[in-house]
């Protein structure tokens, strides 16, 4: 049966969210999501097309236009069960994709003139969000964990997707966690008002529940060494991620009051800083904020300052809106929670007061000159155009670089010129041959659902890898 | 489990410690330190490792309570637990035969001093150590830093105890009687490894100092124990945490470490009525 376009509606139905005004004073989840009728009601919006683009854009190729037809029909255990044959982190991904530039970004609807995308996205999450409070729950069928034993480094999307995916196999898997909570950047880096940690913790004990042993406080490279690893296991996928943050480099930078985006999230999302003195770790208490950065960290970070109670929350970033990194759904909430943006400008100093504390920030206008090596256009600043920021927070969200710890204790291990493990983009095979590796250690920071992704790949190569040894070995 | 296996108190306010963690025992190499939760609401801080064995697989941790959570961990009982340990982190201090090392400690760095000294005396350098505090009663672990120093120094402020007066004032007698120093380390408060690493400097000796920023992680990931050394910004937690103290910027250290001090002084206030004191 085809549809007539004329029945469908331009518009997607809007997803209930909380109101600015009052979530700008909790750490909530911003988005409230559908309900099983609002579901049914847009995933009738899906032409179903022949081609769907839709699941070649998606980096794991969920098969979005089937789920979608489950969710229509009312059928949700159905479309749970096509949805979980592609992903182990539903919930996760419906949340932190930018699907804009996936799925959605390809829809066949959302080509034609007038008419939006689909909310895949948002109904990614529905079900999932529906499967964990009323779906049926079936216990997984853990096979006999008997192919091979294999560890994995970094208990984030990469490092989970693929114990899951060898659990499932039949492989014996350990994963190995330097902090003491598992889930990586969605635990420390992803504030709870965008991921709620209850959810993470819910895909996490997802992957227990296949038999997969998680060990928390365990640096490898210190607390266990890569020797020992090697000696125990058939193989190690190393999925440590890029946390290390980047510092501008101005002067003033080490004054207190200055943070690296990473540090100051850490304390909120890991540590509950935002339940201080409930918990024990703080943050200082911020009148006027000032976030250096343009991608989904720095709008995370500004959107924390505010809901800590923070007057002013400013964002500069050294190029125009047109070029923001960041998702335009995360600028838009920020925009509406009431954090300002001041465009094609970047500090050139931290100035402080005698005892070492930041109270104002120097910056420099900015003009974009021609296209740089990214193709996008070079900011160049403006000579004569200084002028002063009142702060006493600054919080820099200029990038991240790879994880050290293990690196360092692993001089064989061959890396590219930025530092990354050199590993094969389809197996995530690293030299030496044993090694397996991706998300972020292999791209540099990138998405969740690109870890995922690799993780996905380099569990079907690790297990052909492990199988063809055992086979040699007879 | 992190499970407290012995516990006494060397001085007021100072506790020696074992507990299980036998990956850390088993991993542990001199100059390195662990990151410490008490419980699952608690901060997470770093602390050095004062020794460890990898037979019983466990580690002594000796700390002096100064804030919510070392009082915490004091107040724990034989038996009990702390809720994550992790480590050991940090690059292990430069063991290695220099001839004549000097090894300065004040306070609870006299801990993280021991097990270097320990090890550069076994790796067969003359060893002379100073160790240095207000009275005699807070220079904890003379005897078992005697056992591995050729020379043991010690100074107090009041006089009650050997040389009246400070460390640098026994480093500048070393330098007086014509010792000839091949490297030395300075571990204890901050403004003591300051004024050793300028003494150090005026008398031309190579110096260590090991320095304990605020951390949270202590893997690299958040860069709030980051200090200036030769005016580049390092990471104590996977850079140092010994670095040279010729380079380092003292004053922008210690003002990093007041930076919390208001919440530390809420969280301990508010612990103190929970535990009704």
């Amino acid at each position: 049966m085809t549809m007539a376009l004329s029945d469908i509606s331009k518009d997607r139905l809007p997803v209930p969210e909380q109101d600015p005004k009052e979530r700008v004073k909790n750490f909530k989840d911003v988005v409230v999501g559908y309900s099983k009728n609002e579901a049914m009601i847009e995933s009738a919006r899906c032409l179903n097309c022949k081609n769907a683009p839709c699941i070649k854009a998606c980096p794991v190729s969920i098969n979005i236009p089937a789920f979608l037809k489950e969710i229509k029909d009312g059928n949700l255990d159905e479309s749970w069960n096509i949805i979980s044959n592609y992903t182990s982190l539903p919930a996760v991904c419906g949340r932190v994709c930018p699907q804009e530039k996936q799925c959605e970004g390809s829809c066949t609807l959302g080509r034609i003139k007038d008419y939006a995308p689909v909310s895949i996205g948002k109904m990614e999450r529905f079900i999932a969000d529906w499967h964990a409070s009323e779906g049926k729950q079936i216990t997984p069928d853990i096979p006999e964990q008997n192919k091979g034993k294999v560890a994995v480094i970094g208990s984030g999307p990469s490092g989970l997707t693929v114990a899951g995916d060898l659990a499932k196999m039949g492989y014996k898997v350990k994963v190995f966690e330097a902090l003491h909570a598992a889930g990586g950047v969605l635990m420390y880096g992803i504030p709870e008002f965008r991921l709620p940690k209850s959810i993470v913790q819910r895909e996490v004990d997802n992957i227990k529940a296949l038999g997969v042993e998680i060990e928390i406080n365990s640096a490898v490279g210190r607390s266990v060494t890569v020797e020992e690893l090697r000696s125990e296991y058939d193989a190690i996928y190393v999925a440590t991620g890029a946390g290390t943050p980047h510092f501008m480099g101005i002067k003033g930078t080490s004054l207190n009051g200055v943070y690296s985006a990473s540090e100051y999230l850490t304390r909120i999302n890991l540590m509950h800083a935002y339940e201080f003195p409930y918990h024990d770790t703080p943050t200082k208490k911020s009148k006027h904020v000032v976030v250096v950065g343009g991608g989904n960290v720095a709008m995370d970070a500004a959107r924390s300052a505010l809901r800590l109670g923070a007057e002013s929350v400013q964002v500069v970033y050294r190029r125009s809106l047109e070029e923001l990194p960041a998702r335009i759904e995360e600028y838009h909430h920020a925009v509406e929670e009431g954090v300002s943006f001041m465009w094609l400008a970047a500090p050139t100093e931290y100035v402080g007061n005698d005892d070492g504390i930041l109270h104002k920030v120097k910056c420099i206008k900015m003009a974009l000159g021609e296209p740089d090596a990214s193709g996008r256009r070079r900011p160049e600043p403006l000579e004569g155009s200084e002028f002063e920021l009142e702060a006493d927070t600054v919080i820099e969200a200029i990038g991240q670089g790879p994880n050290k710890v293990l690196l360092n204790a692993f001089p064989e291990l061959k890396l590219n010129k930025k530092g990354y493990i050199e590993a094969d983009p389809e197996t995530g095979q690293a030299n030496p041959d044993w090694v397996f590796a991706g998300g972020d250690i292999v791209t540099g920071a990138a998405t969740v659902i690109l870890a995922m992704g690799a993780g996905k790949k380099a569990a079907i190569a690790i297990d052909e890898y492990i199988s063809a040894k055992k086979i040699r070995k007879g | 489990m992190y499970t407290i296996r012995s516990k006494e108190i060397l001085a007021p306010k100072e506790y020696d410690i074992w507990v299980d963690a036998p990956k850390v025992a088993s991993h542990a190499q001199p100059g390195q330190f662990v990151v410490i939760r008490t419980n699952s609401r608690g901060e997470r801080i770093p602390l050095t490792i004062a020794d460890y064995n990898k037979e019983r697989g466990q580690i002594r941790l000796i700390f002096q309570v100064v804030g919510k959570t070392t009082r915490e961990f004091a107040d724990l009982k034989v038996g009990e637990s702390l809720s994550d340990i992790l480590g050991p982190l940090g690059t292990p201090s430069d063991v290695k035969k220099f001839g004549t090392v000097l090894m300065i400690g004040g306070g609870v760095g006299i801990a993280a001093l021991f097990p270097i000294i320990r090890a550069l005396k076994e790796a067969g350098n003359r060893v002379i150590t100073i160790l240095g505090g207000r009275s005699s009663d807070l220079v904890i672990m003379k005897d078992e830093c005697r056992k591995y120093s050729d020379e043991l120094i010690i100074t107090t402020d009041d006089g009650s105890e050997g040389i009246k007066g400070v460390v640098t004032d026994a480093m500048k007698m070393l330098n007086e009687r014509g010792e000839k120093i091949d490297q030395s380390w300075a571990i204890g408060p901050a403004i003591m490894m300051k004024f050793a690493s300028i003494t150090a400097k005026e008398l031309n000796i190579p110096i260590f100092v090991s320095l304990n920023p605020i951390m949270i992680d202590g893997t690299g990931m958040c860069g709030g124990c980051r200090v200036t050394i030769h005016d580049q910004i390092r990471f104590a937690c996977v850079d140092g945490p010994e670095f040279d103290g010729w380079g380092v910027n003292w004053t922008e250290f210690m003002n990093r470490l007041k930076q919390y001090r208001d919440e530390e002084k809420m969280s301990l206030d508010k612990y103190l009525i929970e535990v009704g004191e």
